[in-house]
């Protein structure tokens, strides 16, 4: 009985949802747009490093290198 | 021939994109094809098969020439379409004077027969996409288990599972519409 009713379920689908017809093709090129997107997401330019972060981690350095003993305070704030 | 293709499955897994784009336009069709099988919109079957290769592309190293390429081609797509019916909506859902014109179906009816057709094929698609797919894929293109196994990467019987539980709220939903099949 159950299996009777899944039966009739699934010709039921099979009209409602016919299956593709086969050798379908894409109605353009898909390449063009395949290549574009993958330089898109290919491209690893590094993120660019503000100047202000740069020029805090020259003052920090400088500091070390002036005040060797201040290193155990930096590593402390880490 | 055979060394030809070898090599340019060794170049592709190298990330050379000659190579990739050879193979884009050997298995371009086929991929598409297969797509279109589960999305059922020729558009949206272009989009997914554009994000399919660039996802091909970017797991380049993990391809296994030998293994072939169309096999996992074909998963990688499986996987995209899949991704494609979460985020595409649903059939919208039907109205009460609807409804209402199916209350009494008549199998002699051409009328009624194609319009249960058409709530049955809205009522699929209201499905959960890992149960649609599956249910497509069995039922609809007639796939064995085993074939539907392999693309959706899960075991036989979860897709015997699947694609019975598709069946029965499937026929839960039609029924609730005053539809007996």
């Amino acid at each position: 009985m159950k299996e009777d009713k899944q039966d009739r379920m699934e010709m039921l689908l099979k009209r409602s949802v016919p299956p593709v017809e086969a050798d379908q093709e894409p109605s353009r090129d898909l390449w063009p747009a395949t290549l574009r997107g993958l330089e898109m997401r290919l491209d690893t330019r590094p993120p660019a490093v503000p100047w202000f972060d740069m020029a805090l981690a020259g003052g920090v350095l400088g500091l070390i290198a002036l005040f060797p003993a201040s290193i155990p305070v930096f590593l402390y704030y880490l | 021939m055979q060394n030809e293709t070898g090599s340019v499955l060794d170049l592709f897994r190298q990330g050379d994109v000659g190579a990739f784009e050879r193979l884009f336009r050997e298995h371009q069709r086929a991929v598409y094809g297969w797509v279109l099988r589960i999305v059922r919109n020729p558009a949206a079957a272009e989009d997914v098969t554009v994000e399919t290769f660039w996802r091909i592309y970017r797991a380049h190293a993990r391809f296994d020439p030998a293994r072939g390429f169309a096999p996992w081609a074909r998963r990688i797509a499986t996987h995209a379409a899949l991704d494609w019916l979460r985020t595409a909506r649903p059939e919208s859902a039907l109205g009460p004077e609807e409804m209402e014109t199916l209350a009494a179906p008549d199998a002699g009816d051409a009328a009624i027969a194609a319009e249960i057709r058409r709530k049955t094929a809205q009522a699929f698609g209201r499905l959960a996409p890992k149960l649609r797919i599956a249910a497509t894929l069995a039922v609809v293109e007639e796939l064995t288990a085993k074939e539907v196994a392999e693309v959706l990467g899960i075991s036989v019987a979860a897709v015997k599972v699947r694609v019975f539980r598709a069946l029965r709220l499937l026929r839960n939903d039609l029924e609730r519409q005053g539809i007996r099949p």
